[in-house]
């Protein structure tokens, strides 16, 4: 049965809910703004909302200097990448973990979850030296690599967290039947699983995307994704804000669209086995 | 129909678990543990091993053992201290924000209005924004006393402008980070709420409860794990911020917006000092472990439930 | 299982590896300001020249191209062939033997027209072992228009009294126009590299001839606290978080009645496209107090080769080009003299063409006026005007800075900031063996 709510109601929850929901948007809506205006203008005061002279010279400018497709390439084969080599590595632990959990289970989780609190700031050097005796640095693979082991912990208590949720009779069934365990989980489990795997995916690949220590700081020219593509573009000596911003709003752009039409997958299996 | 769903799953976990299917489990788990165990003793000995040389990646040759002087240098850094009760406000300060209000905004999303779904995404864009762009664009384009829209908007008012990132640079950066962070907390919280049952609200509201006892008699239990892993996952995340600091306040003014992350920055990538920046990086990670057993108790018992 | 992730994880690989490319390919690393953009603009001359080389550009901010090309250099790691270094690094890395010496670049390249100042920076032992790309140092800027409504004018070499009574008579709060806009954000290159120069010319030195660290001298209380007034009574709000961009910004909006700052400012603030007082600017040297230095400072943003890399012969056809009379002449041609790259050749600033532009002559005087081998009052044992060139010295003085940037904005003291400073640096001179 749907609550009934009065129209005057209804009214006062859209007035609030577009004035908080704009207010949230507007530092990025602002970015956008500034990114088609000139240097002079970004910084004029009082600033100017949108009763300026529309430029796209800072996307020219920004196109011109930058290979933005390699780093826009770049960025989405590590980010998806990762994410897709980290799923095939967690699907079968989380499995394991959610359906034959053993003692040790749950601290095996806390484990892997604090891996992800080692300062990365503080392990550059030995792993810098570790990639240049592996001939991984500035290459995709070592970025890969390294995002896939940051993320595993959470992808993996992702998916624990939407596995455990998913009814035991089920795989029971099908055990009785004599399917294997390949089949168990092929046939039975990950279509059941669907939608909290595309959302672990998507939460990864958005978390890949914004990486911005490792990508930054193992890549030169070759492998560098949009986090080094920002770099060339912030604080450099001179007027920089209306660059920056198409700049930013370059990089955003695919992780932002990405992120708005997915909405729904993401909302579906990010619940972290937090709803009953 | 939850209920019985648990009591096949601990009879599959219990004595009639086959030997087979153990085996093969433990088999199935072995990739994730064995690559994150890589990933951890690797770099970690590593790290350990350069914690005890006076090491200066800009002095190569010069590298000897020296005990643990590099941890009685790092623990009676004056800036310690600060940088340990920064690190811990900052967490405590985010999730406070963004608890409070992702709950508010979750209970405001799950009323109906119009353009829900616009506003909906207007809500959890900044999530998908870089954490560099995002402190660029708060540090630059609003919090600037001079050019920055909040200094624009207090002169229009006759006010001084405020000097966020001199005067508040801790809470400075607690509110960039929280404006990430918002929209994370606020889908997980919204997810829960939809899922609460309505009948029982209806009827509580029939019974005449005002919305003040409804809320924390029934949605906020009803909420209680989503919250906690809220706390888990941004807790992981919050505790290694660095790159808002770095663009916004380098750290300062003085020690005022250093966080642990951040020491261990200046230490290993500024002085270029491995053995300073490992010892550093070390109780960096001992100081986390403990936050993580705090969690796991907590999870522990909220989650086992 | 297994077989599955293998299967993924081999092609994978197969996509992910970089295929070998004909041609020999340089990669430059280089900091993103202007001059540097043009180069690589620019760049198409080179690659018509030398058909045989593709270039490959890492452009990154400074401060985190300077950690990447550190952390690649001192590990060996070999991903660049030309690197972007400034005066600050060349003598360490000189003394690690980390670059390759140009001292064989042709003759043609003329070596000996570069400014000695600047020569004598990226020199060690007799070596050349960077090329300088730009040069700077830092120089008054000021509004004509502002300093006659006050009344005052300006001399050419005007001493900080002056700058101080000036700064106080330019300042109008209610119209947001601050007397005086100076560095304060934290960090070696930023606020502690304007007041180390300042301090030098108060006859303050970072260290005494045995290392031992000097805050804690009268020489540089006089420099904090002339500093910390000065901002008091005609800085603008804010100014602990303010640094070379954010005081070009202030000064183009016309905020700013003087600001002293890098000389390559000059071009900017003079730019009729972003500035609002380009016809109004005037320049003179940074000032001094009597004591025979002045307050600035000397930067050069040079190319150098990696000791190590397989693409040497490149590489130095590279620098040539980029650091050549011919680019200079190229830049001139297609940008105009204004924006060719400043403060590196002699006969640059023999051209009458050049002449003509309105802060080369300051600009000239400004860095001739340094001097890095001998940069202080009293004697010191290092190499560095702005700057203290040993490994330490980055960490100390961000950290030191920090300190400074608090007593600006208002939390500390000028006591209290210089014991911290004494503090915070004995505390790693001394780990660092210097002094006991």
């Amino acid at each position: 049965m749907a609550r009934r709510v009065s129209n005057q109601r209804k009214f006062v929850v859209t007035l609030i809910a577009w004035a908080i929901g704009l207010t949230i948007f507007f530092p990025i809506l602002w970015t956008i703004l500034t990114s088609f205006k000139t240097e002079a203008e970004a910084i004029a005061s009082p600033p100017s909302f949108l009763l300026f002279d529309w430029t796209l010279e800072n996307y020219s400018e920004v196109n011109e200097r930058s290979d933005y497709f390699l780093h826009f390439m770049n960025s989405v084969i590590i980010s998806l990448g990762s994410t897709l080599l980290g799923l095939a590595i967690a699907i079968p632990a989380a499995w394991s973990m959610a359906f034959v959990p053993g003692k040790r289970t749950k601290d095996i989780l806390m484990w892997m979850l604090s891996t992800k609190m080692l300062p990365p700031v503080g392990v550059l050097i030995p792993i810098y030296l570790l990639f240049r005796d592996f001939g991984l640095l500035d290459t995709r693979l070592g970025l890969v690599i390294v995002l896939t082991l940051i993320n595993l912990p959470i992808i993996v208590w992702m998916l624990f967290t939407y596995f455990k949720e998913i009814p035991g009779e089920i795989l029971e069934a099908a055990r009785m039947d004599g399917a294997t365990l390949w089949n168990e989980v092929v046939h039975v489990l990950t279509p059941m699983a669907v939608p909290g795997i595309a959302s672990t995916l998507l939460l990864n690949v958005i978390l890949a995307w914004n990486e911005a220590f490792w990508t930054l700081n193992l890549t030169a020219a070759k492998a560098a994704p949009l986090t080094a593509f920002i770099a060339s573009y912030s604080s450099p000596e001179g007027l920089f804000y209306a660059k920056l911003s198409a700049a930013s709003t370059l990089a955003i752009a695919p992780i932002l669209i990405l992120g708005w039409f997915s909405q729904k997958q993401l909302v579906r299996g990010l619940t972290f086995g937090a709803v009953k | 129909m939850a209920d019985r769903s648990r009591f096949f799953r601990s009879e599959l976990a219990g004595p009639m678990a086959t030997a087979h299917s153990r085996a093969a489990a433990r088999f199935m788990i072995s990739p994730a543990v064995l690559l994150l165990l890589g990933w951890m003793i690797v770099p970690l000995s590593m790290t350990v091993y350069f914690s005890f040389l006076s090491y200066n990646l800009l002095m190569p040759g010069m590298e000897e053992f020296i005990g643990f002087t590099n941890y009685e240098f790092f623990l009676t850094d004056p800036a310690f201290f600060e940088a340990l009760t920064n690190t811990i406000l900052l967490v405590v300060g985010v999730l406070f924000i963004t608890i409070v209000g992702g709950t508010a905004l979750a209970l405001l999303l799950d009323q109906p209005f119009w353009g829900q779904g616009i506003v909906r995404i207007l809500v959890i864009a900044p999530f998908f924004v870089m954490p560099t762009v995002s402190a660029l664009v708060w540090k630059n384009m609003f919090m600037n006393p001079v050019n920055g829209l909040f200094a624009h908007m207090a002169k229009g008012m006759g006010l001084e402008p405020f000097d966020f990132l001199a005067h508040a640079p801790l809470f400075s950066i607690i509110l960039i980070v929280a404006w990430q962070w918002l929209p994370f907390a606020t889908l997980i919280l919204l997810t829960a709420l939809q899922s609460l049952d309505q009948e029982q609200l209806e009827a509580s509201e029939m019974d005449g409860a005002n919305f003040g006892s409804r809320f924390i008699y029934i949605v906020l239990p009803h909420m209680s794990r989503a919250i906690t892993v809220v706390i888990l996952i941004q807790t992981i995340f919050l505790l290694s911020v660095f790159a808002e600091i770095l663009v916004t306040t380098n750290g300062g003014p003085g020690y005022a917006s250093t966080n642990i992350t951040y020491l261990v920055y200046a230490q290993s990538l500024l002085q270029f000092d491995v053995g300073g920046g490992s010892a550093g990086g070390i109780i960096a990670v001992i100081l986390a472990n403990i936050v993580a057993i705090f969690l796991m108790r907590m999870i522990g018992k909220n989650l086992e439930a | 299982m297994t077989l599955f992730s293998r299967a993924l994880l081999g092609a994978t690989a197969l996509t992910l590896v970089a295929s070998p490319a004909l041609a020999e390919k340089l990669t430059i690393a280089t900091v993103n300001n202007g001059d540097m953009i043009r180069m690589q603009k620019l760049a198409d001359d080179f690659t018509a020249k030398n058909p045989d080389i593709e270039l490959e550009w890492l452009t990154m901010e400074e401060n985190v191209l300077r950690q990447r090309v550190t952390t690649d250099i001192a590990t060996k790691g070999g991903q660049f062939d030309v690197m972007t270094i400034g005066t600050y690094e060349v003598p360490i890395w000189g003394k690690q033997g980390w670059l390759v010496s140009l001292n064989d670049l042709p003759a043609e390249y003329d070596v000996d027209d570069i400014l000695p100042a600047i020569r004598g920076g990226l020199t060690i032992d007799g070596e050349l072992y960077a090329a300088p790309f730009y040069g700077e140092s830092s120089m008054v800027m000021y509004r004509k228009d502002l300093m006659e409504k006050a009344g005052l004018e300006m001399p050419d070499a005007p001493t900080w009294e002056f700058i101080g009574k000036a700064a106080r008579a330019m300042t109008d709060k209610d119209n947001e126009v601050y007397g005086v806009c100076l560095r304060g954000k934290a960090g070696w290159g930023e606020n502690m590299a304007f007041l180390t120069a300042t301090a030098n010319s108060f006859g303050a030195r970072w260290f005494d001839e045995n290392w031992a660290p000097q805050f804690d001298s009268e020489a540089w209380k006089n420099a904090l606290t002339f500093y910390l007034d000065l901002m008091e009574d005609a800085g603008p709000p804010g100014a602990s978080s303010n640094g070379f961009n954010e005081n070009l910004s202030l000064f183009q909006t016309g905020k700013c009645g003087m600001w002293i700052d890098a000389t390559v400012a000059a071009s900017f603030v003079t730019n009729p496209a972003d500035s609002t007082v380009a016809d109004q600017v005037g320049f003179a040297l940074a000032p001094d107090n009597g004591l025979g230095k002045r307050g600035n400072w000397l930067w050069a943003w040079s190319l150098a080769i990696p000791a190590g890399t397989q693409k040497e012969e490149a590489a130095k056809k590279f620098i040539d080009w980029a650091t050549s009379k011919e680019y200079l002449e190229l830049v001139a041609e297609k940008e105009g003299w204004a924006n060719v790259p400043p403060g590196t050749r002699t006969s640059l600033y023999e051209n009458p063409e050049y002449q003509k532009v309105p802060f080369a002559k300051m600009t000239l005087d400004s860095i001739n006026s340094a001097d890095p081998t001998n940069p202080t009052v009293d004697p010191v044992p290092y190499v560095g005007v702005q700057f203290v060139a040993i490994p330490e010295f980055q960490g100390i003085a961000t950290a030191v800075g920090q300190a400074f940037a608090a007593a600006l904005a208002g939390n500390v003291t000028a006591d209290e900031a210089l014991a911290n400073a004494q503090a915070i640096t004995e505390r790693t001179m001394k780990k660092s063996g210097y002094i006991k």
